[in-house]
């Protein structure tokens, strides 16, 4: 058969500018429901990002391994030997960007004037850079030089809190490995502050070395960290490694040890697509009545191309072609429209106003807003379908037309 | 019956099909306004309810700067006589007071800090819903004993369990040594990890005993019978206060900022997402109306020539969209408030959540508020909108010229 595409799409686009005015509307009504499907992922993906990266870079990494009782049971007697020769050499793989060992103990810290918990962690601060946040977030005073460093660095709340300040000593408490308490005195050499900022009230942290020394553990240390190419795929990353590992030993990846954060992902893609459905239902009452009332419009013309001899078909496909055309332009100036507005966002919003609120849900008092071609293209994708879907009604009527008839019509 | 009425109701029905369509819109998003916003607020009240009734209380007297840095020297002189007082003017009773330190806690085998809380045994029944969720033995019953409730977490940490001892270690208020020999009673589970990982209560006698506290305290915590009575007991407390020391009275919003703006920040992501929904409705009602007023431009021409005044038109037009808007309100919040209806009954869990609900103290079962706020505010939002959104086809009836309007097609 000679389909006339050509003709008919011609004919579509001039349909649609018949009535410019309600063609604009819905194509603006398309553009901001577009918009805001885009701007709303961007927001969320930013969101969820941030949190990902704020807690794996406070001592999570994207995975860990530790003796298999100490994730229920954090306590020193559940420390392990330093990692084996095989696991070492697993850990050079090209998979692992960095790993550290690290002591980490609950202990109370005491000023002249107050006491308090925290965690007591041990790190070797060059093993450590690029990892945590510590070395990029010291505010007044010095890193750690080495595992021996026998200074102390703590949070700025935490400083506030003990009314303590940098050059001052501070006494910490713990237990040893025969649940003696040991204490000891420390020196304060350097403050870091950090977003959210309840974690500067949690950590301490001393030389590696030193902390093992303090304890009287030996060589035990209590974890390893490991950060692997992307935090999405934490399965390759931890198969080798598995391998290599002694018994008595569990390796967990981020989401397990942080399960909030883990069903943090899944729940943000799941209301991401329902975000975008509903928004296209919405929009979809709209687009179906357009195209009804430009079908209802033109029934003696649809009447006189039948009786003229031109195929239902290519009714229904001009039909169709006029929501098509509608919906892509909609959808180009839809994506451009949130393009424009993120881009200038992704410096970061401040959104300190709710700061504590969002302490709660474990994120960072600014927003950086992430916009990721995946996610256009799942929303431009999903409105073509459904809107294709949606215009099947009014174009399958419009074929149906029976041309006596449609040609009497007043 | 009014003219503009009866018109604009036949008018409407021209074009069933497209009336339904618009009126469908309407009647989706409000829908899912109505079952949103009542999910939101009854996810609200249980946030503010469950945070602060397990140990916040909705009212605490404490020393001014106290809130802001616990220090165990900005003490409450005289506390259980002032408590004494401020229970008498409550009105319910639920008034109790409290004291809080830190203190290294050793077992046999383990040694852990925790927040220490002295509590007046008899009264923290009133303020806090913890006593009533001992897991194991009993809460405390006297004011005197050398005995502890504890965490369940802390308990495995520690490796203790009931009637185990104890010794604790910390400094007393004036920087002196602090230890006592306790014995475990009770064993509570709140879920809040924070809680149950840190806490340990004792009698508030023998707190102020072992850290050298003399009669003093750090907070009285007030409860009131139910959210919307706060503002009262805020009154009533109030009174005898001011005529004593320097005291401040801080409400819950003071003791737990990030409760409110957790819900604020919730709140107005919610609200940007309902406003591009309404957004959505309303240029459908636009094009609808628009569409409607264009194709009677002769019919209306006709009209203006036999002498009706445009404004009689615009109200017409207008009385369209109202009905319309009036239909998809009823029928909107109609289905909305069954769906809303059964969930407050049954109750909704969402599965994968239980975590993130965890955070907020909420249970993994939700039930969404039935209040005449809950139900009707989002659908009058839709309402307005709607109407305001074809203001401009019934504006543009005042440029109609009737000569031109009768010649066009």
């Amino acid at each position: 058969m000679n389909f006339p595409w050509h003709i008919v799409i011609t004919l579509a686009w001039r349909n649609l500018w018949r009535n410019y005015r309600r063609t604009l509307i819905m194509l603006a009504a398309i553009v901001v429901g577009v918009w805001s499907m885009i701007f709303m992922t961007a927001m969320m993906r930013g969101m969820v990002d941030e949190m990902i990266r704020g807690s794996t870079s406070t001592l999570l990494g994207h995975a860990q391994i530790h003796h298999h009782l100490f994730r229920d049971d954090p306590n020193i007697s559940n420390s392990m030997p330093p990692p084996s020769a095989r696991l070492k050499a697993v850990l050079a793989q090209e998979s692992v960007v960095a790993w550290t060992q690290r002591v980490r103990v609950p202990a109370i810290i005491s000023s002249e004037r107050e006491s308090l918990g925290v965690s007591l962690v041990g790190v070797n601060p060059h093993a450590e850079e690029g990892m945590s946040f510590l070395a990029d977030s010291i505010e007044a005073g010095r890193h750690l030089e080495s595992p021996e460093d026998k200074g102390l660095i703590l949070g700025a709340r935490l400083a506030e809190r003990l009314e303590t300040k940098l050059g001052k000593r501070v006494v910490i408490m713990s237990q040893d490995p025969d649940n003696n308490i040991v204490d000891r005195g420390f020196r304060v050499v350097g403050i870091y502050e950090t977003d959210p900022s309840n974690i500067e009230k949690q950590f301490v942290f001393t030389g590696l070395n030193t902390a093992q020394q303090f304890l009287n553990m030996g060589e035990q240390i209590s974890e390893i960290e490991i950060l692997g190419q992307n935090y999405r795929d934490t399965d390759s990353l931890i198969a080798p490694i598995q391998q290599a590992m002694d018994a008595g030993l569990s390796l967990e990846p981020w989401y397990e040890i942080d399960s909030y954060l883990g069903s943090m992902l899944p729940m943000m893609d799941g209301f991401i697509l329902v975000w975008i459905v509903v928004v296209f239902i919405a929009l979809s009452f709209g687009l179906v009545n357009t195209l009804a009332m430009a079908v209802f419009e033109r029934v003696r013309e649809i009447g006189l191309m039948l009786a003229l001899g031109m195929r239902p078909g290519a009714i229904r496909f001009q039909v169709l072609a006029e929501s098509l055309m509608l919906l892509t332009t909609g959808l180009m100036l839809g994506n451009l429209l949130a393009w424009i507005s993120i881009v200038p966002l992704e410096s970061g919003i401040d959104i300190s106003a709710v700061g504590q609120g969002l302490e709660m849900a474990g994120m960072s008092s600014t927003l950086y807003p992430s916009l990721k071609i995946k996610d256009m293209f799942t929303a431009t994708g999903i409105v073509i379908i459904l809107g294709l879907v949606a215009s099947l009604l009014p174009a399958w009527r419009a074929s149906r037309l029976e041309p006596i008839k449609a040609l009497t019509k007043t | 019956m009014n003219l503009s009425l009866r018109l604009g109701w036949r008018n409407l029905w021209r074009h069933p099909r497209r009336t339904w369509l618009t009126t469908g819109a309407m009647i989706f998003s409000n829908v899912l306004l109505v079952f949103m916003i009542s999910l939101q607020l009854g996810m609200y009240q249980l946030m503010i309810d469950n945070s602060l009734r397990i140990f916040t209380g909705h009212l605490q007297v404490q020393a001014p700067g106290y809130n802001d840095t616990p220090h165990m020297s900005k003490t409450v002189p005289d506390i259980k006589q002032l408590a004494a007082k401020l229970r008498e003017v409550s009105g319910n009773g639920n008034v109790a007071a409290r004291a809080s330190g830190f203190a290294l806690f050793s077992s046999a085998e383990r040694s852990y800090g925790a927040m220490v809380i002295g509590v007046e045994a008899e009264y923290e029944p009133g303020v806090s819903s913890l006593p009533g969720l001992i897991k194991q033995g009993r809460y405390l019953n006297n004011s005197k004993g050398a005995e502890v409730v504890l965490g369940a977490a802390l308990a495995r940490n520690l490796k203790v369990s009931l009637h185990d001892e104890l010794t604790l270690m910390g400094s007393g208020k004036d920087g002196s040594f602090a230890a006592d020999v306790v014995n475990v009673v009770g064993i509570f589970e709140t879920g809040v990890p924070d809680i149950d990982r840190n806490f340990v209560q004792m009698p508030l006698d023998r707190f102020q005993e072992v850290f050298s506290m003399e009669n003093e305290g750090h907070t009285i915590v007030a409860l009131a019978e139910d959210f919307s009575q706060i503002a009262q007991l805020q009154q009533r407390l109030q009174k005898p206060l001011s005529d004593t020391e320097k005291l401040v009275l801080l409400d819950w919003d003071a003791l737990s900022p990030g409760l409110q703006q957790a819900i604020d920040a919730d709140m107005a992501s919610a609200w940007f997402m309902y406003g591009i929904l309404i957004l959505l409705v309303a240029f459908s009602v636009l094009n609808t109306q628009l569409m409607s007023v264009l194709e009677r431009t002769h019919e209306f021409g006709i009209i203006m020539a036999l002498g009706l005044k445009p404004g009689r038109l615009g109200r017409m037009v207008l009385m369209e969209s109202t009905i319309m808007a009036g239909m998809g309100f009823v029928i909107g919040t109609a289905l909305g408030s069954l769906v809303a209806l059964y969930f407050h009954t049954y109750g909704l869990s969402l599965p994968g959540m239980e975590d993130a609900m965890a955070r907020y103290n909420l249970p993994g079962r939700m039930y969404p508020s039935t209040s005449m706020v809950s139900l009707c505010l989002g659908p009058a939002v839709v309402f307005i909108a709607c109407i305001l959104a074809s203001a401009y086809p019934a504006l543009r009836l005042y440029r109609l010229h009737p000569i031109d309007a009768m010649r066009s097609a």
